[in-house]
């Protein structure tokens, strides 16, 4: 049945040689590396989860009289926006749960994305040949980012109404097509009836169309220029180690996206997100206290906040404030943020390829600017909560906001010190990141002291890393060595038995002109190894 | 007292064994215990649905349903097939000389036959941007009007009656000392630009500034209620210091010197609103703003 199937497939696209090559596809194993399949896994279930939502929410600010489930609302004239969202939480079947979950996954999402953004930083995964996949990437954050304000900007809550009168200060603030900007966007003053529909056409056609355009590039160009992979045994710049697509790989990947919906659900069905019942629905001049956007924008609200009261005015035309902390802040951040490998390669001059990943603590100079420029943005996010802060200890206002325009300027050069310090001083040490050895310390008769090691325990995995059986047989055939390839065809069917190699001479083989030879090697202890370990590929030079 | 033995290292075959032979019949145990937990959480789920739902359920079923595929997935890909490592040559990415070179002469080949007619290149390259051009047009000019006055002014103008949200009014004993309210003109009630908060900050007659020596009557000020940074409504009126507070990026407003600015990223004092109150004790606006109220912008004077 399967040979047929893929016979029929094979004859009408040609695909064995693909699908073979993918399903041996070698995907090297570190926890890290699974941070961007959180954000790709929140971006399905943000999908999921959104589409329904569609089904039931009214992009609309049209007025109407209430008359829906939720009862301190009825009789209240609200827009069919906000009625529609109360509706999906209080009347549509499963409809919060979806809601909040959506909620929930676009906060993940975005969290994923940026500590998989500082993974590839500090591992300096970036370079040669991935710059390309980082401009991908630096493009998906800021699309990330939009989207996630123009969807919580749709319920037309009293929260979300607030945000979008800073957003629309924010655009007319931009120097010389600001305010066209601002009446060709919002179709006229603020607030218009025209923007909710329009940030819905946004929210769930264009934006995430771009997002799956991008996403899809980003993952076609890691499969095609193969994983990064940490130093380590028999780990080169010109190989990859890790486990096999199929089944390992497969099976974890796969499992791995249901831990994440599972976690989403939680969140989304225990820990509410946006009462915007609570919230009530938007009246332009009504405000509330504690407005604070989502998370990823609070860093933006606290540049807004801590930005001196200056403004320039000259020659008939003005820069307004805002312009500083929300567009020109914004505007550096991603233009450096996006050109960071080339700043890098000037600095370093390295044009070399890279596929083994620097240990954080191996390159201090750039892990303390990382951990620097972080700290900058983790301070005005925090500056995001002025009110908060100095409402729950009682401070002044005055001296939280004084305060936090110190710590930005005092924070980074610190925590940048500090991480030169503990990285470099880590790095020194030759035995950082290994397991200590035990010592036992024994004090003989006479009474003097003497200090013995323990034996290192055997690591799970000594050095065995051997091509797929699969691939070796497929090599053996191609450069001709039918014997060899019918011999690991009787022994090692799909890995499992045993096989004896021990009179077959494999030879020096040479495989299809990349320089690249298999070489013999001896099976390893008696017992010899449930999968068929035969050859190793290795470089010579 | 112990003597440690050093000598002896580990066997080669502990150390080669792998994972699969170490516990796999308490794996699978799990891994099917993982996945009856899932089938019986969808049930679950299923009847909750059936019975008209419940949030909190909800988001627990789905997490076990969910949860148990998922944990039973990756113990299943982690501990009961073949890990490896395996490893696999990385082909060497850019292209051979030669195919490079070939990839040249194709190109130059069909630039060669084109570029010999470079006054149709050129025609066809103007009228592919002036086409483009001429688009943008729709998909700007139609999104919405262009701004003209629209920033500069608001609907107050001399002689609006000044009312409350609720449309009524306002008189001369609509506030007492200490008071604050958000009101209109008659023509815009419920407004985002026109709209102004008032606040009696006595009984006689206010002056915040020179020359605004009849804008407050009676102890009544008003000042627009856009804030002058990011146009939040400056909704929090302390009576104790006579200060505005914008709850968006705490600016603080000098109420009885006009609204200035004395902290906050706020730049500019909230305009203030000259108003009157006529022979039946009814409040007017003396004029509209005498400037544009709200966040700047590049064409402000």
């Amino acid at each position: 049945m399967i040979t047929q199937t893929t016979d029929w497939f094979d004859e009408r696209l040609g695909i064995a040689k693909f699908t073979r090559k993918s399903l041996n596809k070698i995907f090297p194993d570190h926890w890290s590396f699974m941070l961007g399949e959180i954000a790709m896994y929140s971006f399905v279930i943000l999908l999921f989860t959104g589409v329904f939502l569609t089904f039931f929410f009214v992009p609309s600010s049209k007025l109407i009289t209430y008359h829906g489930a939720y009862l301190p609302d009825r009789g209240h004239k609200v827009s069919e926006a906000f009625a529609s969202t109360l509706n999906i939480s209080f009347s549509v079947r499963a409809g919060l749960v979806m809601r909040q979950m959506h909620h929930w996954a676009a906060n993940v999402f975005i969290a994923a994305i940026i500590v998989h953004v500082c993974r590839i930083f500090f591992t300096g995964a970036f370079r040669k040949p991935r710059e390309i996949n980082w401009f991908v990437g630096t493009g998906l954050l800021v699309l990330a980012i939009v989207n996630g304000f123009l969807g919580y900007s749709l319920p037309d809550d009293l929260i979300s109404g607030t945000g979008l009168r800073i957003a629309y200060s924010i655009v007319l603030s931009v120097p010389v097509v600001g305010s066209y900007l601002g009446f060709f966007l919002f179709g006229g003053t603020f607030p218009g009836n025209a923007i909710i529909p329009r940030f819905y056409t946004l929210h769930i056609l264009i934006i995430p169309g771009l997002i799956i355009g991008l996403l899809t590039a980003h993952l076609a160009i890691m499969w095609h220029q193969k994983h990064t992979q940490f130093k380590g045994k028999g780990k080169t710049n010109r190989n990859v180690v890790g486990v096999a697509m199929w089944p390992a790989y497969a099976f974890q990947a796969g499992g791995f996206f249901f831990v994440t919906a599972a976690v989403i659900a939680a969140l989304g069905g225990l820990v509410q997100i946006n009462p915007i019942w609570l919230y009530g629905q938007y009246v332009p001049y009504r405000v509330s206290y504690a407005v604070q956007p989502d998370w990823y924008m609070g860093w933006l609200d606290g540049a807004l906040r801590l930005m001196p009261s200056w403004e320039i005015q000259a020659f008939g035309h003005m820069i307004p404030n805002v312009f500083f902390p929300a567009v020109l802040l914004p505007g550096i951040t991603f233009t450096l943020l996006g050109a960071w490998p080339m700043i890098e390669r000037k600095i370093t001059k390295d044009y070399e390829e890279h596929h083994l990943l620097d240990n954080p603590r191996d390159v201090p100079w750039r892990t303390s600017l990382g951990v620097g420029i972080l700290a900058f943005y983790v301070v005005l996010f925090f500056a995001s909560s002025t009110d908060v802060l100095a409402n729950s200890y009682s401070l002044s206002l005055n001296f939280v906001l004084w305060a936090f325009r110190v710590l930005l300027f005092v924070v980074p050069p610190l925590a940048a010190f500090v991480a030169y310090k503990v990285a470099s001083e880590t790095g020194a040490v030759s035995t950082t990141g290994r397991r200590k050895r035990i010592l036992i310390i024994s004090r003989s008769s006479e009474g003097e002291f003497s200090t013995t090691e323990t034996a290192l325990r055997a690591p799970m995995h000594e050095e065995v890393i051997e091509e797929l059986p699969e691939e070796i047989r497929y090599h053996a055939i191609k450069d001709g060595h039918e014997e060899l390839a019918s011999a690991i065809a009787v022994g090692a069917p799909s890995g499992g038995s045993t096989i004896s190699t021990n009179d077959v001479d494999l030879g020096p083989l040479q495989s299809g002109g990349t320089g690249v030879y298999q070489i013999p090697r001896t099976p390893r202890g008696g017992t010899g190894d449930p999968r068929g370990r035969i050859s190793r590929r290795d470089k010579r030079e | 007292m112990s003597k440690v033995d050093n000598e002896s290292p580990t066997p080669p075959e502990v150390a080669n064994s792998q994972v699969p032979e170490r516990s796999t019949r308490s794996i699978e145990i799990l891994v099917a215990v993982c996945f009856v937990i899932s089938v019986l959480a969808t049930v679950g789920l299923a009847v909750t649905y059936w019975l008209g739902g419940q949030p909190q359920v909800e988001g627990g079923l789905l997490f076990a349903t969910l949860g148990g595929i998922g944990v039973g997935m990756v113990a299943w890909g982690k501990y009961l097939v073949p890990q490896g490592p395996y490893v696999q040559e990385r082909d060497t990415i850019k292209s051979e000389i030669l195919e490079r070179q070939a990839l040249l002469e194709s190109l130059d080949r069909g630039s060669k036959a084109v570029g010999r007619r470079p006054f149709l290149g050129k025609l066809m390259g103007a009228s592919i941007a002036l086409f483009g051009l001429i688009n943008l047009f729709p998909f700007l000019r139609s999104l919405g009007p262009v701004p003209k006055k629209a920033l500069t002014t608001t609907p107050w103008r001399k002689g609006s009656a000044v009312v409350g949200p609720d449309g009524k009014q306002v008189t001369s004993s609509t506030l007492e000392v200490g008071g604050v309210m958000t009101v209109f003109p008659s023509n815009d009630v419920g407004g985002a630009i026109s709209q102004t908060v008032l606040i009696r900050v006595g009984t006689a007659n206010w002056t915040t500034r020179p020359g605004r020596e009849t804008w407050g009557p009676l102890g009544y000020l008003a000042f627009s209620k856009v804030c002058t940074h990011a146009g939040c409504p400056v909704g929090l009126y302390e009576e104790l210091t006579q200060q505005l507070l914008c709850p968006c990026h705490q600016s603080l407003f000098d109420v009885l010197t006009g609204a200035t600015p004395v902290f906050g990223p706020a730049p500019r004092p909230l305009p203030q609103l000259p108003i009157y109150f006529d022979s039946n004790g009814n409040m007017h606006a003396q004029a509209g703003y005498d400037q544009p109220v709200g966040p700047g912008y590049w064409e402000r004077p």
